[in-house]
C-alpha cells in the first residue's frame, strides 16, 4: 500500500487523481450544501434554516464528512500550487504569441485564477459564517414546536447578505465557481480514466448545466434574495 | 503575395535569442510555409547573412521533424495540418507572421527555430515496445484482433512524435504523445504482458523529463496534426492507476 | 578484382536454408566484444540494429535526424508484400519470388530475390508480434491488397501509412535495446567517411550536426543502411536529407557501386506547381486499385475532366495493357503518362500531368469506403493542390522515387570492402531494373532482420580475436583529416550562389538527360554539364556561417557535391548501357509498340562501378546474372 501511494504521488498523473477526487468530492459537497441552503428561501423567520444548521453542525457523521472536506480543500489548494509550480518549470519561458482561444476554453486555461478567487471567497465566507458559528458570539432563538435553542444563523446571514459589497463579492465567486467547474467537473472525470464516447458528452452536460448554471445560480440567488428583501 | 516575417533567431542553447523582422515581396500562394523559408534562406546567403536553421525532412506530414509555433499555435492555423504541409493560401497578402520554435524545458533550442527533442526517444526506450525478439514470432494470424480494437490502435499509432501537443499546452505537458504509445500497445492484445509496467515506466521517464502536469484543457488534441484523441490520455490514467494498484 | 557473388550453391529453393545451417556463428561470450556500427535508421538500419543488440553485439547506431524514428521510411504509404497466401489467390514463395525478377526485368540475382521472397512471411509475423496495426478485415485478421505488376494480393498494409507503422515497429525494437545499453543512439550525426584498417572497414568519420565536432567511431564492421539517392534529381518524393554521401565516401574507399543509373520514376505522384518547389509528393500506387487513369481524347481539352464524357476520355493504360490495366508496373505507367504528354494530351495548366480518376470507384463502393481505404492519401492532396479528389479527378505526373542501384553487394550484403555491408535501398541487390511496389520495406526488413544478423558472422567469426582499435590509429587520423580539410574548403570559397541553386541546375540536368527518356546524344551533353556544375559549384558555392556549429546549409553543400559526382557516375552508367530495361529507357531500344528492348545477350549483367581516383574514368566491373530457373522472356503485361 505505501509504495502504492508513494507511486501514485510521485508521479503527475497521481498528483492530479488527488486533484480529481479532491475537485469532484467538493462537487458532491456543493450540492448538498446547496440544497440545504434552499431553506433560506423558506419564508418562516429562519426557523429551516436553523434548524438545517443545527444538524449540520451537531450530526456525527456529518461532522466527520465536515473535516474530510476540509481536509479535501486543502489537499486541493496544495495541489493546484504544486501543480503551478511544476508547471510554470515545464516553460520558463513562454511565447512572445500565443493563440489559444482556438484550442483551449476560457476556463480550462485559468483554473488557477478562478481557484484563487474561490480561494478568497472560501476565507471570507468561512469567517462571516463558520468561524461565528464555531468561535463567535451569536444571537439564538427559539421556535414553536422546537424546545431547543437554536444559534440564530439565519439572522447572521441576513445581516452579511445585506451589504452590497459582500454580496457582489459572492456573485463574482459565483461566476468563478461555474467557470471553475465547467471545465472541473468533466476534467475530473478524464484525469480518473473516464472517457467514453458515450457517457462523456452526458458528464459534459452535466457539469455544464449543473454546476455551471443551476448550482452557481442558486448559490447566488441566495444574496441577491435577501439584499432585494432589504430594499 | 507580400509577407512580414516575425522570425526567432537564436545562435545556440546559451545564447539568448531575440526576433528578427524579414520583409518577403514574392511569395506565391502555392509554396508551402517551409518553401517560403527555403526563399527566405536563399535570400540570406546571398546577403552574406546566417540562414534560419529548421528542422524538417520528409515535408509530406509523416516524419514530424518540422516544428514552428506559427502566429501562436504550432503548425500555425490549419487543422490536422503539420508545418510543412501548410501552404501559404491560407494567409493573407499584407499579413505579419510570427514564428517561434517549440518553448518547452524538456525541448531545449538548439538553433533559431530548432529544438532537442530527444527527451522522447528516452520515454520510449523506457517501455513503448513489446519484447520480442527477432525471429520469435508466431504466424501473424494466429491471434485474431477486432477490427475495431485493430483500428483504435492504428489511430493512437499515427502518431508522429512532432511535439506539437507540448508546444501548445500551458503546461508543457507530454501526455498526449506518451499516452498514444501506451494506448497503442494497451489496445493489442501483444502488448498485455507489460501493460503495467510499460505504463508505469513511461509516466516515470515522462515526469523526469520535465514536462508539465496536464489539466485536460485539451488544446493538444486540437493542435495534434493527426488528431490523436484525448481518450488515450483517458486510458493511460486509467492503466496508470490499475497499474500501481495491482503490482 | 574479381567480383565474387558468393551465392550458395545447390537448387534455388534450398540455397538459404542450407546456408544458414553452415554458415559459422559467433559464441554470446564472444559477440559481448564485437561492436557494429550501423550508419541509417530506417526500416534497414533499426530492424539490424535491433537485431544484432539482442543477439548480443555492442552496436552503434546513427542518422542525421534527430530521432531515428524519422528516417524517411516513414513515409512509405501503400504496403509491404509477403508470400502469405492469407487471400487464397495462389500467392507462394516462388510467384513472389518470378514476380519480383520479372518486375525488375530480369536484371538482379535470383539467389538473392528467392532468399527475399522466403523470408517475407516471416516479417509479417515479426511485425504483428511488435503492435504493428495492420489493416484488419472484420474477423480480426489481417488484410491484403494488391499492387502494380502481380495478380494476387499479398500486399500487407497500414491504411496508407505502412512505413510509419513499420518504422515505429523496427524503432520500438531499436528503443528497447537503447534502453538496455545494448545499442547507443547518435542522432544529429552525418558520416562522412569510412576508416579502413588492414583492408577492412573498421570505423567512421562523423559530424556532429549540432555543434560541428568531427568525431571518430570505431566498429568490428560498419553496416551502411543510408536509403536511396533520389534527390540527385533534386526533385524528388525522397526527404530533403536523403543523401548519397554515405554511401559514396565508401565507393571512394574501394566499395563498387551497382547499376548506378537505375532509377525508378513512380508515375502517381502531384505535379510541380513552380519554381519554389522543394520536394515532389507521391501518391500511393495503392490507389491504382481503385483510381482509373485517363487523359481526354482531344489535345488541349481544358474541360473540368468531370465534363468530359466516357466516350471523349482515353484510358490509354486500360487499351493498351488490358491483362493489368492500371495496374501494370511503374515503369510502364510513368512512360505512358510521359508519352501522352509529350504528344499533347497532358491536362492541367503545365501539361505535364493526367488525370488519376475516383468518380467510378466512388460510384461502385461509394466515398465512405474510398475515405477509409484511401482518406489519408486524398487529404493530403487536397491540402498541397487546394482541391477536392472526391470531386475533382487527380492531376498527377511520374517523379523520381528510387534507386534500384547501390552498394555492389554479395549474397552476404557485404560490399567489395570488407566487413563493409550494404542494406535496404542503399544496395543493388534485389530489385533489377525496376523494383515492384511494396517490395522495398519487405527487402529492408528482410535484410535487416533475418538476412544480414545471419551473414555477417561470416565476416565476424573471423574477429573475435581482433581487440576494439583505438581512434587514434592513424588511420581515423588520416580519414578525419580528410574530412576536415573537405569541410574547410568549402567554407572557403564564398561564392555567391547558394547550395541550392547548384543541386537544382544539377536536378534538372539529370532528369532532362537521364531521367524516364534517355539517349547517347543527350548523356553525353550531359555529362559535360554536370562537369560544369562541379567546376562551378567548387569555385562559386557559399556557404553561411562556421563549421563548428548548427550549419545547414554546409549540410547541404557536402551532400550536393557528393551528388554531383555521382550524377557523372549514373551518366557513365546509363551510357554504357545499350539497351532498355526497367526504369531504364535508352530511346534508341524499343519495341515497335514503345516498350522496353533488352538486350540479353550483352547487358543480363551488374554493372559494378570502381573508384580509381578523382578525375579518373571509373573502371567497370561485370558480374554475369545467372537464371537457372526463370526464363527470360520479354516482359509482357498486355
Ligand atoms: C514517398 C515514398 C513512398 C514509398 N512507399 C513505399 C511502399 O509503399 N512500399 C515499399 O515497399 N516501399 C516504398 N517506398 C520505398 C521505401 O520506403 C524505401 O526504399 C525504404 O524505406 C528505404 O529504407 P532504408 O532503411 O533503406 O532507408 P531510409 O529509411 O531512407 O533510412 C536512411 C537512414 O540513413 C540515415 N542516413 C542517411 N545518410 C546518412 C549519413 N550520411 N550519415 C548518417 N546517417 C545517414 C538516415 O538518417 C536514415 O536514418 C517509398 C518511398 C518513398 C520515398
Ligand atoms: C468549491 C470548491 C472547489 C471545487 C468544487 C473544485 C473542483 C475542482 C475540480 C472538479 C477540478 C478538476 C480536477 C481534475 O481535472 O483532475 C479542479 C481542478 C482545479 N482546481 Fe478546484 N475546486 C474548488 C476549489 C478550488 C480552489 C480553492 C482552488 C485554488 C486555490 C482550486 C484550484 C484548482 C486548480 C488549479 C485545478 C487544476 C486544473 C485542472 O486540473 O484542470 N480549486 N477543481
Ligand atoms: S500526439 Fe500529436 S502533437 Fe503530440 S507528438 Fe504525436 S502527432 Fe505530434
Ligand atoms: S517535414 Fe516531415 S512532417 Fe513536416
Amino acid at each position: 500500500m505505501a509504495t502504492v501511494t508513494a507511486g501514485i504521488i510521485q508521479s503527475s498523473i497521481g498528483r492530479k487523481y488527488l486533484m480529481a477526487l479532491s475537485g469532484l468530492f467538493l462537487c458532491t459537497f456543493l450540492i448538498v450544501h446547496m440544497l440545504g441552503n434552499l431553506a433560506l428561501f423558506k419564508d418562516d423567520g429562519g426557523q429551516a434554516f436553523n434548524e438545517y444548521t443545527y444538524f449540520m453542525t451537531h450530526n456525527p457523521l456529518i461532522k466527520i464528512i465536515a473535516y474530510v472536506n476540509y481536509a479535501f480543500i486543502l489537499l486541493h489548494i496544495f495541489y493546484s500550487l504544486t501543480l503551478t509550480i511544476y508547471n510554470r518549470k515545464a516553460r520558463p519561458e513562454s511565447y512572445a504569441l500565443v493563440n489559444q482561444s482556438k484550442s483551449a476554453t476560457w476556463s480550462s486555461r485559468n483554473m488557477g485564477i478562478l481557484g484563487s478567487v474561490i480561494l478568497i471567497f472560501l476565507i471570507v465566507h468561512m469567517r462571516t459564517f463558520w468561524f461565528e458559528m464555531k468561535f463567535g458570539t451569536m444571537p439564538t432563538i427559539q421556535y414553536d414546536g422546537n424546545d431547543m435553542v437554536l444559534k440564530d444563523m439565519y439572522s447572521v446571514v441576513a445581516e452579511a447578505f445585506s451589504q452590497v459589497w459582500y454580496v457582489a463579492l459572492y456573485v463574482v465567486s459565483m461566476f468563478a465557481i461555474a467557470f471553475h467547474l465547467y471545465h472541473g467537473f468533466q476534467s475530473g472525470f478524464q484525469t480518473l480514466g473516464i472517457n467514453h464516447h458515450k457517457y462523456t458528452p452526458i458528464i459534459k452536460n452535466i457539469g455544464m448545466i449543473l454546476f455551471a448554471v443551476i448550482i452557481p445560480a442558486l448559490f447566488a440567488a441566495m444574496p441577491l434574495y435577501f439584499l432585494i428583501l432589504n430594499l | 503575395m507580400k509577407l512580414t516575417l516575425k522570425v526567432w533567431r537564436q545562435k545556440n542553447a546559451e545564447n539568448k535569442g531575440e526576433f528578427k523582422t524579414y520583409q518577403m515581396d514574392h511569395v506565391s500562394e502555392d509554396m508551402s510555409f517551409l518553401e517560403m523559408f527555403d526563399v527566405l534562406n536563399d535570400d540570406l546567403v546571398r546577403k552574406g547573412e546566417d540562414t534560419v536553421a529548421f528542422d524538417h525532412d520528409c515535408r509530406e506530414g509523416i516524419c514530424g521533424m518540422c516544428s514552428m509555433y506559427i502566429n501562436g499555435r504550432p503548425h500555425g492555423p490549419l487543422k490536422g495540418t503539420t508545418t510543412c504541409q501548410l501552404h501559404m493560401r491560407h494567409f493573407k497578402d499584407g499579413e505579419t507572421i510570427t514564428v517561434e520554435p517549440w518553448r518547452a524545458t524538456a525541448f531545449p533550442i538548439i538553433k533559431d527555430l530548432m529544438v532537442d527533442r530527444s527527451a522522447f526517444d528516452r520515454i520510449i526506450q523506457a517501455g513503448g515496445y513489446i519484447s520480442i525478439n527477432t525471429g520469435n514470432a508466431v504466424d501473424a494470424n494466429s491471434t485474431p484482433i477486432p477490427k475495431l480494437d485493430a483500428d483504435k490502435a492504428f489511430d493512437a499509432a499515427s502518431c508522429i512524435g512532432c511535439g506539437a501537443c507540448v508546444a501548445t499546452c500551458k503546461n508543457a505537458s507530454a501526455m498526449l504523445f506518451v499516452s498514444a504509445k501506451v494506448s497503442q500497445l494497451a489496445l493489442l492484445p501483444q502488448g498485455q504482458p507489460e501493460r503495467h509496467q510499460r505504463v508505469k515506466k513511461m509516466v516515470e521517464i515522462m515526469d523526469a523529463e520535465g514536462f508539465g502536469n496536464c489539466t485536460n484543457t485539451g488544446a493538444c488534441e486540437v493542435e495534434c496534426p493527426k488528431g490523436i484523441s484525448l481518450e488515450n490520455i483517458a486510458r493511460m490514467n486509467r492503466d496508470f492507476l490499475v497499474a500501481n494498484v495491482v503490482d | 578484382m574479381k567480383l565474387d557473388a558468393k551465392i550458395p550453391e545447390g537448387p534455388i529453393a534450398e540455397k538459404w536454408t542450407k546456408y544458414k545451417a553452415t554458415i559459422p556463428l559467433v559464441n554470446p561470450a564472444n559477440k559481448r566484444h564485437i561492436e557494429i556500427i550501423v550508419v541509417g535508421s530506417g526500416l534497414a538500419g533499426s530492424s539490424a540494429a535491433a537485431s544484432l543488440a539482442e543477439m548480443g553485439y555492442k552496436v552503434k547506431v546513427f542518422c542525421f535526424q534527430d530521432s531515428p524514428r524519422r528516417a524517411h521510411s516513414i513515409a512509405a504509404q501503400g504496403g509491404i508484400n509477403a508470400a502469405k497466401n492469407y487471400s487464397n489467390d495462389g500467392d507462394s514463395v516462388h510467384r513472389l519470388f518470378y514476380d519480383t525478377i520479372k518486375g525488375g526485368d530480369y536484371r538482379s540475382r535470383e539467389g538473392n530475390v528467392h532468399r527475399l521472397a522466403e523470408v517475407s512471411t516471416s516479417i509479417i509475423d515479426q511485425c504483428v508480434a511488435q503492435g504493428v496495426p495492420f489493416a484488419r478485415e472484420y474477423g480480426g485478421l489481417l488484410d491484403n491488397r494488391s499492387f502494380g505488376g502481380v495478380q494476387v494480393s499479398r500486399t500487407f498494409y497500414a491504411k496508407g501509412q505502412t512505413g510509419q507503422q513499420l518504422l515505429l515497429g523496427a524503432y520500438s525494437a531499436l528503443s528497447r535495446q537503447i534502453g538496455r545499453k545494448q545499442a547507443e543512439m547518435y542522432t544529429r550525426h552525418e558520416m562522412l567517411d569510412v576508416v579502413i584498417i588492414d583492408g577492412k572497414a573498421r570505423g567512421i568519420i562523423a559530424r556532429n550536426l549540432t555543434n560541428g565536432k568531427i568525431e571518430r567511431y570505431f566498429g568490428h564492421a560498419v553496416v551502411m543502411a543510408t536509403g536511396g539517392y533520389g534527390n540527385v534529381f533534386f526533385l524528388s518524393t525522397n526527404a530533403m536529407g536523403c543523401n548519397v554521401t554515405a554511401i559514396w565516401r565508401a565507393h571512394k574507399k574501394g566499395a563498387f557501386f551497382g547499376n548506378p543509373c537505375f532509377t525508378q520514376i513512380h508515375p502517381t505522384c502531384i505535379p510541380v506547381s513552380g519554381d519554389h518547389q522543394s520536394k515532389l509528393t507521391l501518391m500511393s500506387e495503392s490507389l491504382r486499385n481503385d483510381g482509373r487513369i485517363w487523359v481526354p481524347k482531344a489535345k488541349g481539352d481544358n474541360r473540368k475532366p468531370s465534363e468530359i464524357p466516357e466516350d471523349e476520355r482515353d484510358y490509354y493504360l486500360e487499351r493498351r495493357y488490358p491483362a493489368f490495366g492500371n495496374l501494370v508496373p511503374r515503369d510502364i505507367a510513368s512512360r505512358a503518362a510521359k508519352e501522352r504528354c509529350d504528344a499533347g494530351y497532358g491536362v492541367g495548366t503545365s501539361k505535364m500531368a493526367v488525370y488519376l480518376d475516383f468518380s467510378d470507384a466512388i460510384n461502385r463502393l461509394g466515398k465512405d469506403t474510398i475515405e477509409a481505404r484511401y482518406g489519408n492519401l486524398f487529404e493530403i492532396y487536397d491540402k498541397i493542390t487546394g482541391e477536392d479528389p472526391y470531386t475533382n479527378a487527380m492531376r498527377i505526373y511520374p517523379a523520381v522515387h528510387y534507386t534500384m542501384g547501390g552498394l555492389w553487394v554479395d549474397y552476404n550484403l557485404m560490399t567489395t570492402i570488407p566487413g563493409l555491408y550494404a542494406t535496404g535501398e542503399c544496395n543493388f541487390s534485389d530489385h533489377g531494373a525496376n523494383r515492384l511496389g511494396a517490395s522495398a520495406l519487405m527487402q529492408g526488413l528482410a535484410d535487416g532482420y533475418f538476412v544480414l544478423p545471419i551473414t555477417i558472422g561470416d565476416f565476424l567469426s573471423k574477429e573475435i580475436g581482433t581487440k576494439a582499435i583505438p581512434t587514434n590509429h592513424p588511420a581515423f587520423e588520416e580519414a578525419e583529416n580528410a574530412v576536415t580539410e573537405r569541410i574547410k574548403k568549402l567554407m572557403s570559397i564564398q561564392g555567391s550562389e547558394p547550395v541550392d541553386y547548384f543541386h537544382k541546375k544539377l536536378g534538372l540536368t539529370m532528369w532532362e538527360y537521364c531521367g524516364m527518356g534517355r539517349n547517347a546524344e543527350g548523356l553525353a551533353k550531359a555529362k559535360k554539364i554536370v562537369q560544369e556544375i562541379k567546376k562551378d559549384f567548387w569555385s562559386n558555392v557559399r556557404i553561411p556561417g562556421a563549421p563548428n556549429e548548427t550549419n545547414p546549409e554546409l549540410e547541404k553543400a557536402l551532400r550536393v557535391a557528393d551528388f554531383i559526382e555521382l550524377g557523372e557516375l549514373m551518366i557513365d552508367d546509363a551510357l554504357n548501357r545499350n539497351e532498355s530495361c526497367g526504369g531504364h529507357f535508352r530511346e534508341e531500344y524499343q519495341t515497335p509498340e514503345g516498350e522496353a528492348l533488352r538486350d540479353d545477350n550483352n547487358y543480363a549483367y551488374v554493372a559494378a562501378w570502381e573508384y580509381t581516383g578523382d578525375n579518373q574514368p571509373e573502371v567497370l566491373h561485370k558480374e554475369q546474372l545467372v537464371f537457372d530457373n526463370i526464363k527470360l522472356v520479354q516482359r509482357s503485361y498486355k
